[in-house]
C-alpha cells in the first residue's frame, strides 16, 4: 500500500505540535506511527529516537528513518518536507511580523503563557518515553545518572549516551560468549 | 562527516571578512551580508558538528562570535521567537537568521544546511538498524542508550525551565499539561489548546501596572 499520503498527513500534523521542542510531539508520534500506522513498534521508536539524540543537527532527524522504513527514499524525503515545511512557513511569516507585533500587548501574554505549557509538553513526552525505556532498576540507574551528571557538570551529552551504550552492552548482554 | 564540512567554510569566511563600513558609531549594523552559499556552508558546518544536542550554543558561537552576522541582542530575540513558535529551535533559528540575512533564499539555504548531515546519518542508521536491530548485543546497547537518552531529555527540560519560567503559577500550568497527557490520556493538541489558552489568559495584558517588573 502506498504510505506516502499517510506519511505526509502524520508528519505535517506532528510538526505543528512541536511547541518547545521535538519531545512535545512524542506522545502523538508514538500513537500515530506505532499504534495507528504500524510503521514500527514502540521499542524501535525508542531506539531510533535515542540514537537520534547522538546525531548532530536538529534532534528529530530520526523521522527520516521512519520515512525510509515506510516508503524508501521517497518516504524519507517526504517526511522531512512534511515535518519541517509547515513550521518553516510559520517561522518565516511570524519572524517578519514580529517587529510589528512588538506593541501588541498579547505578544508578551502568549510568550509567558506558552512557556510553561511547552515545558509541560516536553515533560509529558519524556514520561511517555520513560515508560518504554526505563524498564527496571538498572535502566533507572542509567537514566538517573545521566540526568544528575548533566545538571552538575558541563559535559557533551553525546558522550554520556555512548556511555549508556557501553553500560547497556555489559549489563544486558545475553549470558555466554560474545 | 566533520572532515568534509569545513571545505565549505572558506566561502563563509570570505563573506565575513569584508571590512565593515567605516561609519563611526555604526556598531549595531551587521558587518557584512554573507552570500546564500556562505549561509549554507555555515549552517551545514553546524549541522555536521553539533553532536550531543544543544544546537543553540553551536549556533551562537558560529553566527554571533565567529561570523558576526547577528549581534547578541538579535540572537536572543530570535531565540525567543523560536521557542514560542512550534518547530524545533534549531530549524526555526535557521529560518529566522537566514531570512534576516538573505531573505527567502537565505532561509531555505540555512534550514537545508542544518538538516542535511543529521538527515543523511539517520537515513543510514535507520537502514543498518532495520537489518541488525534485533541482534542481542545491539538490543543490549540500545537499552542503555534509551535509558541514557531519557536522562538527557529530562535534564534539557529542567535546564530550559530554569531559564524560561518566571512565576510559581507556571508550575500549575506544567502540572496541568503533564496530567492531561500522561494521566488523563488526552491528545496533545487538545491539552495544548486548553491549557495554552488558560495560561495566556492568566498572563493577559493588564491595564493596571501591578506587575511593573516584567522580568
Amino acid at each position: 500500500m502506498n504510505q506516502i499520503p499517510a506519511l505526509i498527513r502524520v508528519f505535517a500534523y506532528l510538526s505543528i505540535l512541536t511547541v518547545g521542542g521535538g519531545m512535545a510531539a512524542f506522545p502523538e508520534l508514538k500513537v500515530l506511527t506505532v499504534d495507528v500506522h504500524h510503521w514500527l513498534d514502540f521499542k524501535q521508536l525508542i531506539h531510533l529516537y535515542s540514537v537520534g539524540q547522538m546525531m548532530p543537527g536538529p534532534n528529530m532527524m530520526m523521522i527520516v528513518s521512519i520515512g525510509e522504513w515506510a516508503a524508501g527514499l521517497a518516504g524519507a524525503v517526504v517526511v522531512l518536507l512534511a515535518f519541517f515545511g509547515p513550521t518553516a512557513v510559520l517561522a518565516l511569516t511570524i519572524g517578519r511580523l514580529w517587529v510589528r507585533l512588538e506593541k501588541w500587548p498579547w505578544r508578551a501574554s502568549i510568550q509567558k503563557g506558552l512557556a510553561p505549557v511547552s515545558i509541560g509538553l516536553l515533560l509529558a513526552g519524556c514520561f511517555t518515553m520513560a515508560r518504554g525505556a526505563i524498564t527496571g532498576w538498572n535502566t533507572a540507574v542509567i537514566g538517573m545518572s545521566v540526568f544528575l551528571i548533566l545538571l552538575r557538570f558541563k559535559i557533551n551529552p553525546a558522550l554520556l549516551i555512548l556511555g549508556g551504550a557501553l553500560v547497556g552492552l555489559f549489563t544486558f548482554k545475553p549470558i555466554g560468549p560474545l | 562527516m566533520s572532515e568534509a564540512a569545513p571545505a565549505f567554510d572558506p566561502n563563509a569566511m570570505a563573506a565575513s571578512h569584508v571590512p565593515p563600513a567605516a561609519v563611526p558609531g555604526a556598531v549595531e549594523a551587521p558587518t557584512a551580508k554573507p552570500t546564500v552559499a556562505g549561509i549554507f556552508g555555515a549552517f551545514l558546518l553546524i549541522g555536521a558538528t553539533s553532536f550531543g544536542g544543544g544546537v543553540v550554543a553551536y549556533l551562537r558561537s558560529s553566527l554571533v562570535t565567529k561570523h558576526k552576522w547577528v549581534d547578541d541582542k538579535t540572537f536572543v530575540e530570535l531565540l525567543a521567537i523560536s521557542q514560542t513558535l512550534p518547530g524545533l529551535n534549531a530549524t526555526n533559528m535557521a529560518i529566522l537568521v537566514g531570512d534576516r540575512l538573505r531573505g527567502l533564499p537565505g532561509a531555505i539555504a540555512a534550514v537545508i544546511g542544518i538538516c542535511l548531515p543529521g538527515a543523511l546519518l539517520m537515513y543510514l542508521v535507520g537502514m543498518v538498524y532495520h537489518e541488525h536491530g534485533d541482534r542481542p548485543l545491539v538490543t543490549a546497547a540500545l537499552k542503555g542508550v534509551a535509558a541514557a537518552a531519557v536522562g538527557l531529555i529530562l535534564a534539557t527540560t529542567v535546564q530550559l525551565s530554569k531559564k524560561s519560567l518566571a512565576h510559581v503559577y507556571d508550575l500549575v500550568f506544567i502540572a496541568l499539561t503533564v496530567i492531561g497527557v500522561n494521566r488523563l490520556h488526552q491528545r496533545v493538541p487538545r491539552v495544548l489548546v486548553v491549557v495554552g489558552i488558560l495560561a495566556i489568559l492568566w498572563y493577559r495584558p493588564r491595564k493596571k501596572v501591578e506587575e511593573g517588573s516584567s522580568q
